[in-house]
């Protein structure tokens, strides 16, 4: 049974990166780590205008579909190095680059396959909570995922990040046309 | 096959994206519906940010850049917990604030209030087995905005808190008894329940203060616990 209240959420503010900037944040891996990709994009308002003081935070597996974490039942990860998270400020042009390794495909509890994908938390000014999304790869095998199944066929594009040189691109639009699909987690 | 940890969804808790009285939400909150994630393996686990990410005197925002800082000297303490009242252990807690004139260390923060030569504003802590954080700092300031006419934000320090699942990652705001200025806030007042409002101001704490030293506030936080179980019918027998 639960009986305490949680605590609500109030925005970051435009003062975040006081308290939420790390020199190593963008950096899920190290430079130099074999087999690194930059996840890379831009993230717009409901005018097109690029959000120039968000915070985007990524989680996600390591290459093998594994979490260095103790919920995880199928035991430790075994990527030295890899830390699973990452985040980023944007900067004057809405842009933000995560460092990483592309991420494993994963099992659910109901036996289905989710295709490879980072869940990606979007905190700002003018946003009373994170909004949340996921990051799918073009280029991945994405038919069967059990989450993407579940968008409407049209807005799934907006989950999808593209090949670039070096990694992949990824904006997310927080309102209006080309919405992307954010997620109740 | 796998079984993973379940975390409730909080109804009526978070403020809605959507907050007219809040101008900044107006372009940027999502206007279509939000989807149903499903609590599977990316959801249940999260960053164990830990011991590393703390260094000598971070839990004491008094003493920054070579001098002591200005203002009414505080400790501000805690339990963080889940919804069961589990402790959450180990957990990093980060804090920013602005200085006893409600000025920020940062560079977009133009409001001609002094800056503290002696203070960041900027604080981290680690939860203990027990999930208590405490860190000594000034109190803030209060400090107009341009939301709408004559507007002032409540004194306020912000916190960022991680739990051990991306499901419990909570970013929110501490604000202290008795201010005035909370009736008048757009951002503590998005939240709709008055119950939940009260849950984000701090209490005064005569035990937490050190005599001849500093004042105490108490804030408590609580993540999001294990979803109940469906429990099996109760049996007449």
């Amino acid at each position: 049974m639960t009986d305490l209240a949680p605590t609500p959420s109030q925005t970051a503010g435009p003062y975040l990166h006081l308290g939420l900037l790390w020199d190593d944040g963008p950096d899920v891996v190290a430079e130099g780590t074999p087999g690194a990709i930059v996840i890379s994009g831009r993230v717009h308002d409901g005018s097109g205008a690029p959000v120039t003081d968000a915070l985007v935070e990524t989680w996600q597996a390591d290459p093998d579909g594994r979490f260095a974490h103790p919920d995880d039942p199928r035991g430790p990860s075994a990527c030295p190095g890899f830390r699973g998270w990452g985040r980023c400020a944007t900067t004057a042009d809405g842009g933000y680059a995560i460092r990483t390794l592309k991420p494993g495909a994963l099992p659910t509890p109901e036996g289905a396959t989710e295709a490879p994908h980072v869940n990606v938390s979007v905190f700002a000014r003018g946003l009373l909570d994170r909004v949340v999304t996921r990051i799918y790869f073009a280029d991945e095998d994405n038919a069967a995922d059990p989450v993407l199944a579940t968008v409407d066929a049209d807005r799934r594009d907006t989950l999808i990040a593209r090949p670039v040189d070096g990694g992949y691109r990824f904006d997310v639009c927080l309102q209006g046309a080309g919405e992307t699909v954010f997620f109740d987690v | 096959m796998i079984v993973l940890p379940s975390y409730e969804r909080p109804v009526g808790v978070h403020p809605p994206l959507d907050s007219p009285g809040y101008g900044s939400t107006a372009l940027r909150h999502p206007k279509r519906d939000l989807v149903l994630l499903p609590q599977n393996l990316t959801e249940v686990t999260g960053p164990m940010l830990g011991a590393d990410r703390i260094r000598p005197g971070d839990d004491d925002l008094t003493h920054a850049l070579g001098g002591e800082a200005q203002g009414q000297r505080i400790r501000v303490f805690g339990r963080v917990l889940d919804s069961d009242g589990r402790p959450v252990r180990d957990s990093l807690v980060e804090v920013w604030q602005a200085n006893a004139a409600g000025r920020y260390r940062h560079a977009a923060d133009n409001w001609d209030a002094p800056l503290d030569p002696h203070f960041t504003g900027v604080g981290r802590v680690l939860t203990d087995a027990d999930g208590r954080y405490g860190f000594t700092t000034v109190k803030p300031g209060a400090y107009p905005w341009r939301n709408h006419h004559n507007a002032w934000r409540p004194a306020h320090i912000h916190f960022s808190l991680f739990g051990r699942a991306f499901t419990q990652r909570l970013v929110t705001q501490m604000y202290f008894p008795d201010d005035p200025l909370i009736p008048y806030d757009p951002v503590l007042g998005a939240i709709p329940d008055p119950a939940a409002r009260e849950r984000l101001v701090s209490r005064f704490s005569l035990a937490g203060t050190t005599p001849m030293y500093q004042l105490a506030f108490e804030f408590d936080i609580v993540l999001r616990g294990p979803a109940a179980t469906p429990m099996e019918a109760p049996h007449d027998d």
